[in-house]
């Protein structure tokens, strides 16, 4: 049901005398409800549909369904390889159609590096059954036994005969089969697409300006939105002048939202929006308000002073989570002891298309929007509840997102469009700005860690006691939420590997100001920050080498379970003998990250290596980050080199680019990244305040490792990022000698 | 008031605010979505448009900077998309979620108009003002080098 976008875009392609390109697959960014299904049987199926994902055209075409959002991680190529692979399609004859937020396509919040840890046998399954009933029909249709046909290169044979039909030609005859509940898979030796470096199958319309975001969705008279909400989450308006406002041209019309409820959720964030007939007209009038704020409860809140409470908590006795053995014994006998502190800031993902969503009320009362959404069914539930609409009243169409890392899965920006389409009785893009983008998100939390170490005469430690304090996402759903909790406590906290014989770990408090939210890879990004960083402190302390010691800390080859030291662990929701916290898979990687830098080499003069290992979403990946500092203080990032181990991968350069992406992302984490906030509101505002790493700071080479590997496939979009920070923060150690406990690397003078 | 300028090789009439950027002129009034908003202030180079062949940085040029000159935006770049630098963007699969390239790609053809054989400094130096989230700026560099020598 995009019809309406599809004219929009032939005009352009008119207007500026493009022919449309040589795309076979993905032809257009399409959505739609699903397959209409086989047609009247008298006149010939026109299509068979098997399941959600897959509808087969009697034409030949097999048209497979997108369910996930596509926000750079390539799931759009992914996805299809995995069900043409399976039911034996060949790539040139599929369509590619993005899915509507729909129940019936299960989970669809691209979130947690979930689309192929968790939907691998889910998307397998969608293939083989279109597959098998492709040969149930064909066997039908040759009175031979399907056992002996089998379905090669879009077309079904059976060898004996002779016999050979291509798919389309077997739909009617499908169509009239039931789809099997208990199709094979294929042999992991028959996989013509599965584990290959397939091209992006949008890499056309990514490189002629043909992709469609949300920023981009065009509809018939529609308003350009430009809110201006409380500096302060949870502020409301106490009087607003806008006759200014009213008098820019092209202004329409200046709204009220309704005020913030506690808690915070997905919903409305208030302020006042002004509508115009163009983007710049409701920028400009927007700028003319004059606005009277009540900040609100957390109007006060300054994160310097909160750095304070967050130090005093983190070094006040915590919540006991996990307990092995006895960590005061274990201090009291040790030959040395070594403490800890760090901090990290407050983040904002910042994806370079900011949120952005169109909406328009339907003639049947129903509410329709476009929008650049991790999460189509979180959307269709907030427009739902914000409207007092059924869910099934929401149609929600998902574009391209340019960039998401969490921020999109927060459809609040959704609601905005949703709420002022009902009021203006028109179609409204709501478009925020990027200062709405760093002040008014979700944002990572801000962060101290406390660390204690207990060394024998060897330097082993004997002893780890490590206490984690952040506000919590919780904060979001549940206003009373005081610390860290739940899932948090499983992302690089409770998973700690090491083979250290006493051990606790504890949480303390953290009362919430901001609205807090996930950032590509979350708690892992503070927790991984500070144990990776500390275990190489007490290589330097013992004085061992930081990458011996790190496979020494890790002991031998074994399965680390939480549950047995009596912590409650959900391992990303799935068993542990499944995807076991494997010791071994960590020492492979980091020995093979250490190959690949040469590690132990003489380095240039002011140079440093530095190494760090972490396991995120079922995956380990290692780093090792070659760093040179200047008298200056100038910091140069030299090489990155990564080894993942994610198991079994469908897309090697995928995997890849998002190891590449990663090294990138978690750099400008340990150089940049800082949300500060005064009197409730943030400080920073836009790339100039708010720095991410420019091509002049991107290393020489980012050199990636992907392992072979059998195993169930594990996460791939986040985990790279966590061991990147520690590794340079750990190669400035190895280059000057003096350890960095906070981030950004730039409050520490360097540039 | 009514305001002239050349887009992608056409005319082109609009009747526009002469404040408004030319980002906003492009997209909302011409309706091509191809130029990207990304900050608003000339930091992250998503909005790069040639200007007469000069990579500008069109969410801070007023569209009136435009009156009479030579608009071309990511669209006009080619007339099949294959222009060698897009073509080469896409064997080497650079974009991650794409929204940064075009004017990435605005600027790597600009560059490479005035240097055909850029090095990594030059490629630096001409491209750190643009930004990308995603991380592509390895393969990027790979890829004007590669249009580089394809050409020579």
């Amino acid at each position: 049901m995009s019809e309406l976008r599809h004219i929009t875009r032939r005009e352009f392609l008119k207007r500026t005398g493009q022919a449309s390109g040589g795309l076979v697959l993905a032809l257009s960014f399409t959505t739609a409800c699903g397959p209409a299904g086989p047609g009247p049987a008298a006149k010939g199926a026109a299509s068979v549909t098997p399941n959600v994902y897959v509808n087969v055209r009697n034409d030949g075409m097999v048209e497979i369904y997108c369910h996930r959002s596509e926000m750079g991680q390539g799931i759009r190529t992914c996805l299809p390889q995995i069900i043409a692979d399976e039911m034996e399609a060949n790539w040139d004859r599929i369509e590619l159609i993005q899915a509507l937020g729909d129940k019936k396509y299960g989970d669809q919040n691209t979130d947690g590096s979930t689309s192929i840890r968790n939907q691998f046998d889910l998307l397998r399954n969608a293939g083989a059954t279109a597959r098998e009933m492709l040969i149930a029909a064909a066997a039908a249709e040759w009175g031979v036994p399907a056992g002996e046909c089998r379905a090669r290169q879009h077309a079904v044979h059976h060898e004996a005969s002779g016999n050979s039909a291509g798919f389309g030609e077997l739909v009617d005859t499908a169509a009239k089969l039931e789809a099997p509940t208990d199709a094979p898979f294929k042999s992991r030796d028959d996989y013509r697409y599965i584990g290959k470096s397939m091209d992006t199958v949008d890499g056309f319309a990514f490189t002629t300006g043909q992709a469609i975001y949300g920023i981009d969705t065009v509809l018939p008279d529609m308003l350009h939105a430009s809110i201006e909400r409380c500096p302060a989450f949870g502020g409301t308006v106490v009087s607003v002048d806008d006759t200014a406002a009213k008098a820019v041209a092209g202004v329409v019309d200046v709204i009220r939202l309704p005020d913030p409820t506690s808690p915070l959720l997905f919903n409305l964030l208030g302020g006042i929006a002004v509508l115009a007939d163009n983007t710049w007209a409701a920028q400009k009038g927007r700028a003319a308000l004059k606005i009277d704020w009540d900040r609100g409860a957390n109007g006060e809140h300054d994160s310097s002073q909160y750095r304070e409470e967050l130090l005093k908590s983190v070094t006040s006795s915590g919540t006991i989570v996990l307990t092995r053995g006895d960590v005061a014994a274990a201090f009291e006998s040790a030959d040395s002891v070594h403490e800890a502190i760090y901090y990290a800031p407050y983040l904002s993902q910042a994806p370079m298309e900011p949120p952005a969503a169109i909406a328009h009320m339907t003639p049947d009362g129903g509410c329709e929007v476009w929008a650049s959404t991790q999460n189509p069914q979180a959307a269709q539930d907030t427009v739902a509840s914000t409207l007092g609409l059924e869910k099934d009243q929401v149609k929600v169409h998902v574009t391209l997102l340019g960039g998401g890392f969490g921020r999109k899965s927060k459809p609040d920006f959704i609601a905005e469009a949703a709420w002022l389409a009902r009021e203006t009785g028109r179609p409204v893009k709501v478009t925020w700005t990027r200062e709405d983008d760093i002040r008014q998100g979700y944002f990572h939390s801000v962060s101290t860690q406390y660390l204690k170490a207990g060394l024998n005469a060897d330097g082993a430690a004997t002893g780890w006691l490590h206490r984690t304090c952040f506000p919590s996402i919780g904060s979001t759903f549940d206003a009373g939420a005081t610390g860290p909790g739940g899932f948090e406590l499983d992302l690089g906290f409770l998973d700690n590997p090491y083979d250290i014989p006493n051990m606790q770990l504890e949480t303390a408090d953290a009362k919430a100001h901001l609205r807090i939210g996930w950032l590509r890879s979350v708690c892992n990004v503070f927790h991984a920050f500070a144990v990776c960083g500390f275990v190489d402190e007490l290589a330097h302390v013992a004085g061992k080498d930081p990458k011996e010691h790190l496979l020494e800390l890790l002991g031998e080859a074994r399965h680390v379970d939480p549950g047995v030291d009596d912590a409650k662990y959900t391992n990303y929701g799935h068993p542990l003998d499944k995807h076991p916290i494997d010791t071994g898979r960590y020492a492979a990687v980091v020995d093979k990250v250490a190959d690949m830098a040469n590690w132990g080499r003489s380095l240039p003069n002011g140079h440093g290596l530095g190494i760090a290992v972490h396991r995120s979403f079922l995956s380990v990946v290692g780093a090792v980050a070659e760093v040179s500092v200047a008298e200056n203080g100038k910091l140069d990032v030299h090489n990155i080199w990564i080894a993942i181990d994610a198991g079994t991968t469908i897309n090697p350069d995928r995997v890849t680019s998002q190891m590449e992406g990663a090294a990138i992302f978690g750099m400008s984490i340990a150089l940049h990244g800082e949300i500060t906030a005064k009197e409730g509101g943030v400080v920073q505002g836009n790339f100039d305040t708010y720095p991410v790493v420019r091509m002049s700071e991107a290393p020489d080479a980012i050199h990636v490792h992907v392992m072979e590997s059998t195993a169930l496939p594990g996460g791939v979009g986040e985990p790279g990022v966590p061991p990147i920070a520690p590794a340079i923060v750990n190669a400035y150690f190895a280059a000057t000698g003096t350890r960095v406990r906070e981030l950004p690397l730039r409050n520490a003078g360097l540039t | 008031m009514a305001l002239e300028f050349t887009l992608n090789g056409e005319p082109i009439s609009l009747d526009v605010d002469p404040d408004m950027p030319l980002l906003w002129a492009i997209r909302d009034l011409a309706g091509l979505t191809g130029t990207k908003y990304g900050c608003g202030k000339a930091l992250c180079g998503a909005c790069n448009v040639h200007l007469d062949g000069q990579v500008m940085r069109s969410c801070v040029v007023p569209v009136s900077a435009a009156a009479g000159r030579e608009v071309t935006t990511i669209e006009g770049l080619s007339s099949d998309g294959n222009h060698p630098v897009q073509v080469v963007w896409r064997e080497l699969n650079v974009a991650q979620c794409g929204y940064c390239q075009p004017g990435q790609i605005m600027s790597a053809v600009a560059l490479l108009e005035r240097n055909p054989k850029p090095s990594d400094d030059d490629i630096d130096a001409a491209m750190s003002g643009n930004i990308c989230r995603c991380g592509t700026y390895t393969r990027i560099r790979e890829a004007i080098h590669k249009a580089a020598e394809d050409r020579s």
